[in-house]
């Protein structure tokens, strides 16, 4: 199922999935963890509740390439922002941040302009998002 | 939704020549005849509307003593704005109230905690004190009107903080009717606003269950839920043997805590999501309702029929309307509230089509209670009870429903119990496999999303609609009023009530509502009472698996 390119561009890449909030529905964010890892990459999944200082603190310790949020109640702007900052004064600017959830097409422009690099809805076939972040990591290597 | 007739991609041709193919199943996997006969019954004779094991309906006139309940979830913002949507709703002839609660009064942060930042009266309205619930009810009669809140972590303290503002409007407790969804163990498996570990969390339940019996003997005191892991992946038949086996472990804990089964049995309920495969809807209930009797009767010796009675509500939409084609939702919505109404449901939410996207606007959501006042009023589907009873595919895939039905619970025993497989993350694991089946589907177009996987128009942009605007000083108003309430109340009496209930909860059997009723009394915030809590039972630990 999962096209080859996508395995060699994410094998060895470690990517935390990454529920910040208090929203509780995460059963977009396993479906991607399990797309994610069948496709090669080494993924972590943080679990419920966590705060974007705790996602950054162990995506440090974790060294990860990249870092996907699921947001679904409408908090996404302010908690996408949060964990970029957060990465960012723990020196961890370049780990790559993606978000996925219930995110209105109007405030896309916004989260790019955080530096969100790709924004997943439930609409989009899970190829397509594993390619998608398959490519911005190949993009990374130097 | 079962495979559509052909594996071409639809909307290219689809509908010329459509041809079965061999083997066509439900949603729940069970085989569908292309032609049902006769033969395929077990035989058994079907009892009458309001007969043991109530196949056809748990009263004997269906529809025609009483219709189903209209009710709208709905809440946001502020208190007032949430009383003002309230209000319009109940002038456009919505019979119930649902109120929907943020995110911090679920998992039990007050708005200022910095868990709390960003989710104030977002997902739903700020009940953070009882000057909130003031609000919220003001020039709402609740002796005449009954009210659903979807609560869990926390729905012992806004339970009584129900009580409380009753008490202040000088309604009489007894003459209180709604219902608190209360139901912890399917939050651990697919919604998330758990707070407490299984076992203090269970006996908060049994509490304000048994209370409720006494204190409030109109009021649902749990509403036990399959809809979330449903929307969330399970199938029909997992969905109502999930939550058949959790209400079992809720009748264990009562009757554990001395609890009668004949009376505690009386005011149990449930809730369910409706989707799109229709007679997997229709009959999951059906099944659903002679299994629980079955159980009631067999397995705890109930006699009395209300406490067999396995009443539910349903929401209709969820994960089955999407953003594409919006509009294509206000026919699902249609759709799946008929099959709500030919299982038998006792109250109905319908989606509006925005859902998918946004918070409803006043527009979408009043389209949403019309939805359900045409097929009500003006169908004729209320007039006969359980018209599709005796048909040979209705009866026939009822039986095999009860059957898979059956099988869920089964597993669940093998693998040692609804708790066990919870605490483990079994279950969890198991609907996110399914999630990601049903997601897998609907990529390869073998389920069909009219508008999203088949027949989009080339030029298709997403159609929104009207657009809801959260006001954005809203969270600064519940921030305030909470201030406010907090400088203005009696510090000694709030530390007083707060103590007495840190101090009771450390005694095993002691029920807890009265403590906690006194504490909302106090203007004690919910917050204040959920951090004594965790003080005496800590945190329910999430056991991360994937």
């Amino acid at each position: 199922m999962t096209d080859p390119a996508f395995v060699s561009a994410l094998r060895g890449k470690r990517i935390l999935i990454a529920k910040p909030g208090l929203d509780g529905h995460d059963v977009g964010a396993k479906v991607i963890a399990l797309a994610l890892r069948d496709a090669g990459a080494e993924v972590i999944y943080t679990g419920l509740r966590k705060s974007p200082d705790h996602i950054a603190r162990v995506a440090v310790e974790e060294g990860v390439d990249a870092v996907g949020l699921s947001v679904l109640s409408g908090s996404h702007r302010e908690l996408a922002g949060d964990t970029i900052d957060c990465l960012r004064r723990a020196g961890a600017a370049g780990v790559k941040v993606f978000l996925g959830g219930t995110i209105p097409a109007e405030d896309f422009e916004f989260l790019r302009g955080l530096g969100v690099r790709g924004i997943y809805t439930s609409a989009m076939p899970l190829d397509e998002v594993v390619a998608s972040v398959a490519q911005a990591l190949a993009a990374q290597a130097p | 939704m079962t495979a559509p007739p052909t594996r071409r991609a639809p909307g290219a041709g689809a509908g010329e020549g459509a041809r079965q193919p061999a083997q066509q199943a439900s949603s729940s996997g069970i085989p569908i005849p292309v032609v049902a006969t006769a033969g395929m019954l077990r035989g058994v004779p079907l009892e009458a509307p309001g007969t043991y094991p109530f196949t056809r309906g748990i009263f004997p006139d269906g529809y025609t003593g009483r219709l189903w309940t209209f009710r709208q979830y709905s809440g946001f913002g502020t208190a007032e704005e949430s009383n003002q949507r309230y209000r319009f709703l109940l002038e456009q002839g919505q019979t119930g109230l649902s109120v929907a609660l943020d995110l911090p009064t679920q998992c039990g942060y007050d708005p200022v905690d910095p868990m709390a930042r960003s989710e104030v009266g977002k997902v739903g309205v700020s009940l953070s004190t009882l000057a909130e619930a003031e609000v919220l009810f003001e020039g709402i009669d609740l002796s005449r009107i009954s009210t659903s809140f979807t609560i869990n972590g926390t729905a012992a303290i806004v339970y009584a903080m129900y009580l409380a503002v009753a008490d202040k409007h000088g309604v009489p407790r007894e003459k209180l009717t709604g219902t608190i969804q209360n139901d912890i163990l399917k939050e651990y498996v697919a919604r998330g606003t758990w707070i407490f570990p299984v076992k203090p969390s269970m006996r908060l339940i049994a509490d304000s269950i048994l209370y409720s019996n006494e204190v409030t003997p109109r009021f649902n005191p749990i509403s036990i839920a399959g809809a979330h892991v449903r929307d969330a992946g399970a199938t029909p038949a997992e969905e109502i043997g999930y939550t058949l086996a959790n209400g079992l472990a809720y009748v264990d804990e009562l009757a554990r805590r001395g609890g009668d089964a004949d009376k505690f049995g009386r005011r149990l309920s449930f809730f369910f999501y409706v989707h799109m495969d229709f007679f997997d809807e229709v009959c999951k209930f059906r099944a659903a309702r002679r299994i629980w009797a079955r159980l009631m009767r067999e397995r705890y010796g109930v006699e009395d029929e209300r406490a067999q009675h396995f009443r539910f509500g349903v929401v209709c939409g969820g994960s089955s309307l999407v953003s594409a084609q919006p509009y294509n939702n206000i026919m699902r919505v249609t759709i799946e509230t008929m099959a709500a109404v030919l299982g038998g449901a006792q109250s109905i939410f319908t989606c509006a089509y925005d859902e998918p996207f946004q918070i409803p606007t006043e527009f979408s959501a009043e389209l949403a209670l019309r939805t359900q006042q045409v097929i009500a009023y003006e169908t004729g589907i209320a007039k006969t009870v359980d018209p599709l009873g005796g048909s040979y595919f209705i009866e026939q895939h009822t039986d095999r429903m009860e059957e898979a039905i059956l099988k869920v619970m089964q597993e669940i025993d093998d693998y040692g119990g609804v708790v066990k497989a919870i605490e483990d993350g079994w279950l969890q694991m198991r609907i996110a496999e399914r999630a990601r089946e049903r997601k897998l589907k609907i990529d390869r177009a073998e389920t069909v999303v009219v508008g999203q996987n088949a027949f989009r128009r080339a030029d298709q942009s997403e159609e929104f609609g009207e657009v809801f605007r959260l006001d954005p000083q809203a969270s600064r108003r519940v921030i305030e009023r909470y201030e406010s309430t907090r400088a203005r109340r009696s510090h000694s009496q709030v530390e007083r009530a707060l103590a007495r209930l840190q101090q009771a909860a450390a005694k095993d059997g002691e029920n807890l509502m009265p403590y906690i009723v006194d504490c909302c009394h106090a203007y004690a915030t919910v917050g204040e009472m959920v951090q004594r809590l965790k003080a005496q039972w800590g945190e329910f630990q999430e056991p991360v698996r994937l």
